[in-house]
């Protein structure tokens, strides 16, 4: 069943377009990393898709009225924004997702002992973990976030992973724009390589971070190896 | 204080300051000979001092109170910016240059309701300029620009209003209803604004759950199926009611919409929705305990309502910050 559908989707800022005609499906079973340099389009990409910017082109989420699509996706912003200090449990629970999803979902990224706590006062590693708990508790198949392992330590950074691929192993599916391409290479099913607004490169990781594509995108050249262990991918040095 | 105790609490202080402000005033009457002449209509000068001058005081008292209060909360939720007070779309500007128009040409002496009416129309005119200005989808950011734009413009036709005014006479008649009061009002005042002022508190009240769901950002509280164009409307339209009305029948009464949340945000959690009805009964509160004291304080002379609230509110606005650095440092 196919979650997210995009067809020549285009946004612009100005006259020019940051998102070019991109058409993008994904399927439930899907944990799919958007990859690409600071300025490729991810953000835009994710925004237009769900409607939260003027866009041209389709969009089965954008297409849809507010609560049907609150019901179809939820989406885990770049900005970590919690304006007031509110316990744990009630930021988690505005999802409306009741108090059996609030509770899986704190479950899930390890919160069971903060639901009392103040959102405010906790570290950046663990808001994080908190918004990404909201993002769970909403209870949709599909997930879109915006760069959710950034400025989380390892650990923070695997298990957030692990949460999503286990999301997509439940038959959900999960859309993440990833900067850490060993992140992405080891936990996501499915790579996507945007540049200048445009989908380059799609399929698995070997393909997606193939020698060319790393040099001609982000201008870098790196070590891939499939191991026993999973495939694994450091970037090494700038070539250009 | 916690759940229900503090509901209880807020109410029981809101209804003993109402009744406070009944039986508080130059007349001197006795406690027992107040209430049969409110309640019953016996003793002439008694029941004219009851019903038409304490009466109509202590419900503006508590509307204006509870609409600043509550317009304060909203504002601060819907910007997600605890500075915010509900003048800040412009509304109390506009209001104030539409009553302060009315003084000056004369127009108020014409009939009772010319005042607040003109007032009103002011505070519809800034509705007006602030979605012209912002647009229909203008962000957070737009509507406060466009709000200062029109606060300022209306504060320099005040101005200008002042500065031409052909005695000192009409100009300290201005500058005294600025001050913001709740004297020598009638019922006619009460019949006037309490519509305008209910339903734009009705419509604030409905924001709560839409500004709990703002807390995470505006694209998390749209995806979670929040109205984000109707939310704004609901703000706008509600504060312009509440507030515009408030001007119209009492002035410019400061402060209480900033102070008011802070004041409640401990006792209540700063979740918008709980602190939006508990920052209208603060405000009730607040309104109404300083008009009683303007009439404790200072019985001969007319001390304004406004220059009190403002007076105890800007003391106790720097204590916050005070204290919020400490916290944080």
């Amino acid at each position: 069943m196919t979650l997210l559908s995009l067809e020549a989707l285009t946004v612009r800022r100005g006259e020019c377009p940051v998102v070019d005609r991109v058409t993008l499906t994904v399927a439930k079973g899907e944990f799919v990393g958007l990859l690409g340099p600071n300025g490729a389009g991810k953000t835009s990409l994710l925004r237009g898709a769900l409607g939260l910017l003027p866009h041209e082109g389709r969009s089965n989420l954008a297409e849809m009225p507010p609560l049907q699509r609150a019901r179809a996706a939820a989406f885990l912003p770049q900005g970590r924004e919690i304006a007031w200090p509110v316990p744990v449990a009630d930021l988690v629970a505005l999802s409306g997702g009741g108090p059996a999803a609030v509770d899986h979902a704190l479950a899930r990224m390890g919160l069971q002992g903060y639901r009392r706590r103040n959102a405010l006062a906790l570290s950046g590693g663990e808001q994080a973990r908190v918004l990404i708990a909201r993002a769970l508790a909403q209870d949709t198949l599909l997930l879109l976030a915006d760069e959710p392992a950034a400025g989380l330590d390892p650990e923070a950074q695997i298990r957030a992973m692990m949460v999503f691929a286990d999301l997509a192993r439940e038959g959900r599916g999960v859309v993440a724009s990833i900067h850490d391409l060993g992140l992405a290479a080891r936990h996501c099913t499915r790579l996507v390589l945007m540049a200048k607004g445009r989908i380059v490169a799609d399929g698995a990781a070997r393909e997606v971070l193939s020698d060319t594509h790393l040099a001609d995108v982000f201008g870098v050249r790196g070590f891939h190896a499939e191991t026993a262990d999973g495939p694994i991918f450091q970037p090494l040095d700038v070539v250009r | 204080m916690k759940g229900q105790v503090l509901w209880v609490f807020m109410t029981a202080l809101v209804a003993a300051l109402f009744a406070a402000s009944l039986l508080v005033g130059p007349a001197g009457l006795g406690l027992a000979e107040s209430l049969r002449a409110l309640f019953t209509g016996q003793g002439d000068a008694v029941v004219l001092v009851m019903r038409d001058i304490r009466l109509p005081r202590a419900i503006l008292g508590l509307l204006v109170g509870a609409s600043l209060g509550l317009a304060g909360a909203a504002m601060q939720g819907f910007l997600r910016n605890p500075l915010a007070e509900p003048g800040l779309i412009g509304v109390s500007a506009t209001a104030a240059l539409g009553a302060v128009l009315a003084l000056q040409t004369g127009v108020a002496a014409l009939f009772a309701l010319a005042l607040p009416l003109s007032a009103l129309a002011g505070a519809a005119l800034s509705v007006v300029l602030i979605l012209l200005l912002a647009g229909p989808r203008g962000g957070a950011l737009a509507l406060i620009l466009a709000g200062i734009a029109i606060s300022a413009l209306a504060g320099a036709a005040t101005s200008l209003v002042l500065n031409l005014s052909p005695n000192p006479f009409a100009a300290m008649e201005i500058v005294f209803w600025m001050m913001g009061s709740l004297a020598d009002r009638s019922m006619t005042h009460v019949w006037l604004g309490a519509p305008f002022i209910l339903g734009g508190m009705a419509l604030l009240l409905s924001t709560g759950r839409g500004l709990d769901a703002l807390t995470l950002g505006e694209d998390v509280a749209q995806t979670m199926g929040l109205n984000m164009n109707r939310l704004r409307l609901s703000i706008v339209f509600g504060t312009a009611a509440a507030i515009g009305a408030a001007v119209a029948v009492a002035g410019a009464v400061g402060f209480v919409g900033l102070v008011v949340p802070h004041l409640m945000r401990p006792l209540v959690g700063a979740r918008p929705s709980r602190l939006l009805p508990a920052a209208a009964l603060g405000g009730a509160a607040m309104v109404l305990a300083a008009d009683v004291a303007v009439r404790v304080i200072a019985p001969d002379t007319d001390l304004k309502l406004g220059v009190l609230t403002a007076l105890v509110g800007a003391p106790f606005f720097l204590h916050l910050i005070w204290r919020m650095r400490r916290e944080e440092a």
